[in-house]
């Protein structure tokens, strides 16, 4: 418990200072953010009126700690483009952000573990080496490329799934879906709307592949290189020795103790999906944090940016400590440290 | 002469290390010769030729041609440059500026250790790229910010390697007997304990150069990185975007110049940590 109140305090002082970075990031801006607020047909006036408003003529230091009371109190700012407010425009996004990360992180465990215990059982032959291959190839790809490919080749040429979107247009008159968490696969189905689902699900296959390829190529080689460890172990010699089948001893014996390290990196490959998604929801237009964090960063509405980059980091600590709890649950030494 | 070749023969270990290396060698090859070897270097370095766009993959055009009817194997050619260039200048930075951070806090560990640690736990506080995303948006798109931005989010990492590194060499009794001999700090740190991380230093390049490339191509992509006219693949891929489903190869291909690059950075960085850690490789 005591263990658990000094990773909270720290992970406190990390948003602390991950907020000074944002904030120190947006105050260099060479572009005046007043301008950007009103356009280019501001006024002098109308800028040192706005610049008033803003907070923008008071000194950084008040500055900021206005802005760490503001965000505490849930006040993240207004968004400069669509003129909402920032934490609002993103509990709109986040449900469907976090199904496209669900989605994709169910991909790459399924296939990297599936992946990398089939490269281990066939060691050094040609299924090895093509496993490989494919693993090195899901982290070099480029995510916004291998969306483009997937799109020209199963939505244009061979018209599988759907090309853009999350539902199809018409599905809002069909059968809409009645809003309960914001979460839209998850409310059609506990509400029925089978429908609903189904067109969500297709529309999900796509981008949660293109989403899954970094981590799926990080988890089959970690799955891939725990298991032959494992194998090389005496007790599985001793397993063998007794005459136990080798099915049993790989899937009983090995995979479990296998298992840790994997759902480490699973955890850890979590944390790149975040960025993962900004190009992944851009090619395949998904209302989500990503697509509305390249939009906010092209427009340099800096209020929006500082809002996504404090949730991002929230979210990459909650990550962190999420992994750190189930490695302590398998590994009951990590709370010794 | 052949020492020096079986110390790089693992370039050449596997089939698949193997072709790699020549992958590599074709890219930093088109990365230096770009101009001479292009088919048509004008149209390579941007001169517009607009009676020729939108050709297909053909005998004149291997890789067809783009919106202003630029030869695309010319351009994917002279991105070459720009993306080694990018990748050796930000992992050069990083590395070195890690370093030199990472040996000042092993060596002399306190304060200032605890200083430098606490500043790059900082910036590794954030998802992978998304500090590079917002720096560069604030410094403004550009090839030179998008190159800054990355070198701001890349140093940590180094710095903490080459801070542990640094930390285990200095408790070796061999250093302390030196220290204790007077030897002064400086030349503690160059002749030993910088000596003893070079190892690990030259895998993590390896290991970066392809991740940098990737890292580029994606700021590229979403505009904050290389502008037109520059012949940039991450650009190449996205101006390609929107005709994906009738001029495919625009972004195909450039973009498979960004998978091949990367790919072949991997795979190579793998074997040379393979080569200079045998204790990984056995498994």
């Amino acid at each position: 418990m005591k263990i658990l109140w000094k990773r909270l305090s720290s992970a406190l002082l990390v948003l602390l200072a991950a907020s000074f970075v944002t904030f120190t990031l947006a105050r260099v801006i060479p572009s005046d953010p007043a301008l950007a607020y009103i356009g280019p047909k501001a006024t002098e006036a109308d800028s040192a009126q706005l610049r008033i408003t803003l907070g923008l003529d008071q000194p950084i230091p008040v500055q900021y700690f206005k802005y760490i009371g503001q965000t505490l109190q849930g006040n993240w700012g207004y968004s400069l483009s669509s003129k909402q407010p920032v934490l609002q425009e993103i509990a709109d996004r986040l449900p469907s952000t976090l199904e496209l990360i669900f989605f994709a992180m169910g991909f790459a465990l399924i296939f990297g573990v599936a992946m990398g215990v089939y490269a281990a059982k066939y060691r050094g032959r040609l299924q090895d080496s093509v496993i490989r291959l494919l693993s090195i190839a899901g982290v070099s790809m480029p995510a916004f490329w291998l969306g483009l490919l997937l799109q020209m080749l199963f939505a244009g040429r061979l018209t599988w799934f759907p090309a853009t979107g999350q539902f199809d247009i018409e599905l809002k008159y069909d059968n809409p879906i009645t809003k309960i968490t914001g979460f839209p696969i998850f409310d059609s189905i506990i509400t029925g709307n089978f429908a609903a689902t189904m067109n969500g699900l297709h529309h999900m296959i796509l981008p949660a592949l293109t989403l899954s390829a970094y981590s799926f190529g990080l988890i089959s080689r970690m799955a891939r290189a725990n298991l032959l460890e494992v194998m090389s172990q005496d007790y599985i010699k001793v397993a063998r020795a007794y005459g136990l089948s080798e099915r049993l001893i790989f899937f009983k014996l090995a995979l479990r103790n296998a298992l840790p390290p994997i759902l480490t990196i699973t955890g850890l490959s979590t944390a790149y999906l975040i960025t993962g998604t900004f190009f992944v929801e851009q090619v395949y237009n998904w209302p989500g944090i990503g697509s509305f964090a390249v939009n906010s960063l092209i427009s340099i509405d800096y209020p929006a940016i500082m809002g996504i980059t404090l949730l991002a980091a929230i979210g990459y600590l909650v990550i962190n400590f999420i992994v750190d709890l189930i490695h302590a649950k398998l590994d009951p030494r990590v709370w010794m440290r | 002469m052949k020492s020096k070749l079986k110390g790089l023969s693992f370039l050449f270990k596997d089939k698949l290390t193997g072709a790699a290396s020549v992958m590599m060698f074709i890219f930093i090859f088109a990365a230096i010769f770009g101009p001479w070897i292009a088919p048509n270097a004008k149209e390579g370095a941007g001169t517009a030729n607009v009676d020729n766009s939108y050709i297909g993959p053909g005998w004149h055009h291997l890789l067809g041609t783009d919106e202003l009817g630029r030869d695309l194997l010319s351009r994917i050619i002279f991105g070459a440059r720009p993306a080694l260039l990018i990748a050796l200048a930000v992992v050069g930075f990083a590395a070195i500026i890690g370093t030199l951070l990472g040996l000042i806090a092993g060596y002399r560990g306190g304060w200032i250790d605890s200083l430098i640690m606490r500043v790059s736990e900082l910036f590794l506080s954030f998802p992978p790229l998304l500090l590079s995303l917002v720096a560069v948006t604030f410094l403004g798109p550009g090839l030179v910010n998008a190159l800054i931005a990355l070198i701001i989010s890349w140093w940590p990492w180094y710095a903490r390697l080459i801070r542990v590194e640094a930390s285990i060499v200095k408790s070796k009794p061999y250093v302390e007997i030196s220290a204790a001999m007077g030897v002064p700090d400086r030349v503690i740190i160059l002749r030993h304990i910088l000596r003893n991380v070079t190892t690990p230093l030259i895998v993590q390049i390896a290991a970066d150069l392809g991740t940098v490339i990737l890292a580029a191509g994606s700021l590229a992509f979403i505009g904050l990185g290389a502008q037109p006219p520059s012949a940039d693949w991450g650009l190449m891929v996205a101006q390609g975007r929107n005709l994906i489903f009738d001029q495919w190869w625009i972004s195909t291909f450039s973009g498979l110049a960004i998978f091949l690059a990367v790919l072949s950075f991997n795979i190579i960085g793998d074997a040379l940590r393979d080569h200079f850690d045998p204790r990984i490789a056995r498994q």
